[in-house]
């Protein structure tokens, strides 16, 4: 009966989804310092910049929008609040601080094991914050990110501090501050990791969706609710340590692209996974590729944009929502 | 058959439950009665698993709740509690669907949908199946909860006084609901019920709880006299047949 419905009004949903994420793909391409016209494909040295610089600069924008897109939706599910993201609630922050660590005790470090410190350190202070989200009163929805504000910007203040001591600030811009500009081949692909964990969020999405109905609900059907919170917790921790290792750290998508999706289509996270992936790939997409045009041909930074563009679509998401309900 | 058996139940210093031992045998609806803070909601929670038992001993269907795979308690056993707090912005038709887990664990089957339509029209709740539940009425959300764990169609059944924020017309529905499954069906309910004349009405058996102990238990016929309710509540009720029904007037 209303399954039909909604499931074909799902598709155009998905298919307008869809063609936007192309027409971004391909405009992400050709935007850029090098001249590419769409023609010159033939031209071998105009491939070669696709393919080392434009096409892995794409895909990491790609990776990274739905990723954290999917960091922010557990992150949700996780603390039970629909106003907490990984890089508002002390994640990201706590990332940054565990790269620095690493960076200190072995300067060598591998991109990989410097995003397996962040991982490390992201769980850790992410962990905190859940435990104490959970204390306060569920019947003031804006003390948890209010909360996460504060957590966030006391260990962001700490590893400045520490940065700031160690003479390593200029650093810690970078891993603050995600940009794209600096993405060549060879130099983002631990990020197919965190599309890879997009995919075990999708798998485990029935799963993740009842953590929402509370602790009583699914211990009742059977779940094993400690370990799903475990397993939300590596999801959120593993995608933002790996995004702020590669391209450093980019606010609001976690929290507009699953916002905007709940409000039309809900939180069966079954059905509502894949729009909110693809939202938030689009949304950094476009971000970035705005970033390259705006002072051309100099470029600004996709953390920068994403934190205007964020703020202005959060603040109607909030405001909307109140004069609906 | 639920089998309890000197449960005991401390929290933060004060004791919620003392040796509690009490059989629920299979079949029919047995009321939970008693004054607040008897304890009942606490050994409805540890009879379902969802608080780790401190002393004693708990089975339902010979199976030890504390020790039993959790997903092999949830095909036997269902509980609602009071207000579970269900935070997701879910449709009807999905969250009654979750009901399925413990038998589809992510798939459901023809036979599972066919369920969750029967459960939905039960409740009373067809027209609001698109419907998100974060745009329900208290009364609407109670029911599209009862329909869920009916949906589970487990041989057992556990409420946790499901008749908060439902009108007349819908608790007395839901109490007939049970009463027949329980008749037709073979199931087992145990409901924690305020309204004592509810648990007169609809109950074979009633359990009172008082000061985290048992007070009394037994046939509805047995617990329902005006001098046993008086030492569980504290104030003096009439009981009178009328056509028939045990009714107890306790507003004067």
């Amino acid at each position: 009966m209303t399954a039909g419905s909604l499931g074909s009004q799902g598709f155009a949903y998905r298919a307008v989804g869809a063609a936007t994420l192309l027409a971004l793909f391909v405009a992400s391409l050709f935007v850029g310092v090098g001249e590419l016209a769409i023609g010159s494909l033939a031209d071998p040295e105009a491939l070669r910049l696709i393919m080392i610089s434009r096409l892995p600069r794409t895909l990491a924008a790609l990776l990274a929008g739905s990723a954290l897109a999917i960091a922010g939706l557990v992150m949700q599910t996780l603390a039970r609040n629909r106003f907490v993201e990984p890089s508002t609630a002390g994640t990201a922050q706590s990332a940054a601080l565990g790269i620095l660590v690493v960076t200190l005790v072995w300067p060598n470090a591998s991109l990989g094991w410097k995003a397996a410190g962040a991982a490390v350190t992201a769980l850790a202070g992410t962990s905190v914050f859940l435990m104490l989200a959970h204390r306060l009163p569920p019947t003031q929805p804006f003390l948890v990110p209010l909360f996460g504000l504060v957590y966030g910007g006391v260990i962001g203040a700490a590893a400045t501090f520490a940065a700031w001591h160690l003479d390593l600030l200029q650093y810690l811009e970078v891993w603050m501050t995600g940009e794209f500009s600096g993405i060549l081949r060879g130099r983002y692909e631990l990020l197919w990791v965190a599309g890879a964990l997009v995919v075990l969020a999708w798998w485990t999405a029935d799963r993740l969706t009842m953590l929402s109905l509370g602790r009583d609900v699914s211990i009742g059907l059977g779940l094993n609710y400690t370990g799903m919170l475990r397993l939300g917790l590596v999801i959120v921790s593993a995608i933002t340590a790996l995004t702020v290792v590669v391209v450093g750290t980019i606010p609001f998508v976690g929290l507009v692209a699953p916002n905007i999706v709940s409000r039309f289509a809900g939180e069966n996270l079954r059905h509502t996974l894949p729009g909110v992936a693809g939202g938030g790939a689009a949304l950094v997409l476009a971000c970035d590729i705005i970033g390259r045009l705006i002072r051309f041909p100099y470029e600004v930074p996709v953390g920068t944009i994403l934190g205007v563009v964020g703020a202005v679509l959060f603040l109607v998401l909030l405001l909307g929502r109140n004069s609906n309900d | 058959m639920i089998e309890i058996a000197g449960v005991s139940l401390a929290l933060g210093g004060s004791r919620i439950l003392d040796n509690v031992s009490l059989t629920v045998p299979k079949g029919g609806v047995t009321a939970l009665v008693g004054p607040n803070g008897a304890g009942k909601s606490s050994l409805l929670s540890l009879i379902a698993r969802l608080r780790p038992l401190q002393s004693g001993r708990i089975t339902v269907d010979g199976l030890p709740v504390d020790t039993t795979p959790s997903r092999q308690l949830a095909k036997i056993m269902a509980i609602l509690r009071q207000d579970p707090g269900v935070a997701s912005r879910l449709r009807v038709v999905e969250l009654v669907g979750f009901g399925r887990f413990p038998h589809h664990r992510g798939r459901l089957t023809a036979k599972d949908h066919e369920i969750i339509a029967a459960s939905l029209e039960q409740f009373d709740l067809s027209d609001l199946t698109p419907r998100f539940i974060d745009t329900l009425s208290g009364g609407q959300r109670q029911r599209a909860l009862v329909a869920m764990t009916f949906c589970q169609g487990t041989d057992y059944i556990l409420l946790d006084e499901p008749l908060n924020n439902l009108d007349m017309f819908h608790a007395r529905n839901l109490m007939r609901t049970l009463r027949r499954i329980a008749d037709e069906h073979g199931k087992t309910v145990l409901i924690v019920l305020h309204d004592i004349n509810h648990a007169a009405s609809y109950a074979d058996r009633i359990v009172a709880m008082k000061d985290g102990a048992v007070v009394a238990s037994g046939q509805t016929a047995d617990v329902i006299r005006p001098d046993i309710l008086e030492s569980i509540f504290g104030f003096s009720m009439r009981v009178e047949h009328i056509d028939g029904r045990l009714t107890v007037l306790h507003h004067a």
